[in-house]
């Protein structure tokens, strides 16, 4: 019995991860192949790029790539400016209030933008900034979680070092751009990876801001392809879903370990 | 010098404040000018053209309370939670150790097992479709081999919920089973070796020492689990938009559909300051849990 651990082991392992990947697989399967040979798991049937032809027509993905590309950059370069001057500020600066401001920032890793979607919707109409990619990304900018993130990496940082800036004379802000940012490189990387892949994959939001294709990004774009009254195909939905989760999906499996290594990191501090 | 200190105190002061400002502003803008705001906007009716907006109080909560699919909703949304929270745990415990024990192809199996999470909710659910489409799904085509006969996995009330928990499951778990993995990782093989001179079998290690050094990640991935059950709903837009008959509708999705499909946005505030009210209760047992974490460690 103890003997047959092992390969019990193995085998629930490996069965769980077939059935894990079996979706993935059988879009992939289905994307290359005709409606009727997909559904009918005809095995030796022919492969074809029809369906990717069909579906790459069907809707403008390239605009759509483009926008995920910007909005995830323009949410990127925002987060980055926000959450290391406000972690700086928290986690190297005294000064009066700065505790109970902290407890309100902390406060905000509760309150889901997704939940206030209707006064948002409202907020970013009123700046006039509905339907742009600048109105997608700005309520993620402040990023509470990236805030705490900053905070702690920069309070890692060797106090001596900042010292020793400051009696070379350096200013409070140019000892945050030499001294902390790059001490902080690895929980950029990290926190870089984890942003992207979020707002990549980020739905409800974008769906409600943005009105028009030279907006809408990717996930968007893919809904309102597949909606079943554009009667499209499951073989031409899976193409297009294959095509758009692509770029990210060989990102991962390329950068697989500092992918999980940001997750981690992400989380756990 | 103490008028030195002073200065240079205020100087600190001034500088705190300047580098919050930009993050100050945005997040007051939007998140809590906007909680004030759906609190305050949850008080007062509809407006329309002809009648303005007026202060109602407490009616728009009542009109929720006494709305049937508000309760159906929330009935659902439990469900929801108490089916994705323990199963997406379990598993996400399995796969870690799984992951993390000595078996061959555990490149493979890791790899399996994360790639959901990189992956959208609504592509998550365009690749399930096609296993719950009747008559040509993959579950379908399954039973057909057994004689079963079709069966409209989303089309019909007993099944569409679950149909969409068991999405939320195959997405969530493996993003779960990292934080395990790191834990797994981070106790001591003198443990494992101590357990095995005294001849503990591997269910004893597993169940005496393994699980309760991984208590604190569990209540981690407790809490994020909870937030998902709110917050994981997109691909609700592409099985069941909520139906049949609001079978599978969740409380995110409802305020979403009574805001841009009713144009109800009082209701919605209204909902919106409940499911505000369940997250910080959340939040406080968070806190209370994260005291404890310390006293365990």
């Amino acid at each position: 019995m103890r003997r047959l651990v092992p390969y019990l082991d193995t085998f629930g392992a490996v069965a769980l991860a077939i059935i894990w990947i079996a979706p993935l697989f059988f879009a992939f399967w289905a994307a290359f192949h005709s409606t009727s040979d997909a559904v009918n798991f005809n095995l030796f049937s022919p492969w074809t790029l029809d369906n990717f032809r069909t579906a790459w027509e069907g809707a403008p993905w390239l605009r759509y790539f483009l926008n995920t590309f910007l909005l995830v950059t323009v949410v990127l370069i925002g987060q980055f400016i926000l959450t290391t001057l406000a972690g700086f500020a928290f986690a190297q600066v005294k000064f009066p209030g700065r505790d109970i401001v902290f407890i309100l920032v902390l406060l905000q890793l509760f309150i889901l933008p997704e939940v206030l979607i209707v006064e948002n919707y409202a907020m970013v109409s009123r700046l006039g900034l509905f339907d742009t990619i600048v109105g997608v990304g700005m309520p993620y900018m402040a990023s509470a979680f990236g805030i705490f993130l900053m905070r702690q990496s920069f309070k890692s940082v060797p106090i001596e070092l900042h010292e020793a800036a400051r009696v070379e004379g350096c200013s409070l802000f140019g000892i945050l751009m030499r001294v902390y940012v790059p001490l902080a490189k690895p929980t950029y990387l990290a926190y870089a990876l984890v942003s992207v892949s979020t707002h990549w994959n980020n739905f409800l939001w974008p769906l409600i801001v943005t009105n028009s294709p030279d907006t809408r990004p990717l996930t968007v774009g893919l809904s309102i392809f597949g909606a079943p009254e554009n009667g499209v195909d499951i073989s031409v939905i899976s193409a297009a879903t294959i095509m758009s989760i692509a770029p990210l999906l060989i990102a991962f499996l390329v950068f697989q370990r500092q992918f999980v290594q940001a997750f981690l990191r992400a989380g756990i501090k | 010098m103490s008028k030195h200190a002073s200065l240079e105190r205020r100087r600190q002061a001034i500088y705190g404040w300047l580098l919050l400002g930009p993050a100050g502003v945005l997040l007051t803008t939007f998140a809590f000018y906007p909680s004030i705001a759906t609190l305050w906007s949850s008080l007062f009716s509809r407006g329309t053209r002809r009648k303005p907006a007026e202060f109602v109080g407490g009616e728009n909560y009542t009109d929720l309370f006494a709305d049937p699919t508000f309760w159906l909703v929330v009935k659902n949304n439990l469900i929801y939670a108490a089916a994705t929270i323990p199963i997406s745990i379990i598993i996400a415990l399995a796969m870690a150790l799984w992951a993390n024990s000595k078996i061959p192809a555990k490149g493979f199996v890791r790899t399996a097992y994360f790639t959901p999470t990189v992956l959208p909710m609504i592509a998550a659910a365009n690749l399930w479709l096609f296993f719950y489409t009747p008559g040509l799904g993959v579950l379908d085509q399954i039973g057909s081999l057994f004689g079963l006969p079709s069966v409209n996995w989303l089309g019909q009330p007993e099944t569409a919920l679950w149909a969409v928990i068991i999405v939320t499951i195959w997405k969530e778990a493996g993003f779960f089973m990292i934080f395990y993995l790191a834990a797994l990782q981070t106790i001591p093989a003198d443990l494992k070796e101590a357990a095995d001179i005294e001849g503990a079998s591997r269910w004893t290690y597993t169940r005496r020492i393994v699980l309760p050094l991984l208590m604190p990640t569990t209540l981690f991935i407790m809490v994020n689990a909870m937030i998902n059950s709110v917050k994981l709903i997109d691909h609700l837009f592409i099985l069941t938009k909520g139906g049949p008959s609001d079978a599978s509708k969740l409380i995110l999705y409802y305020i979403w559909e009574m805001a841009f499909a009713f144009f109800d946005a009082p209701h919605a505030a209204a909902m919106t300051i409940l499911v505000l009210l369940v997250l910080g209760i959340i939040a406080a047992i968070q806190f209370l849990l994260i005291d404890k974490r310390t006293h365990y460690q």
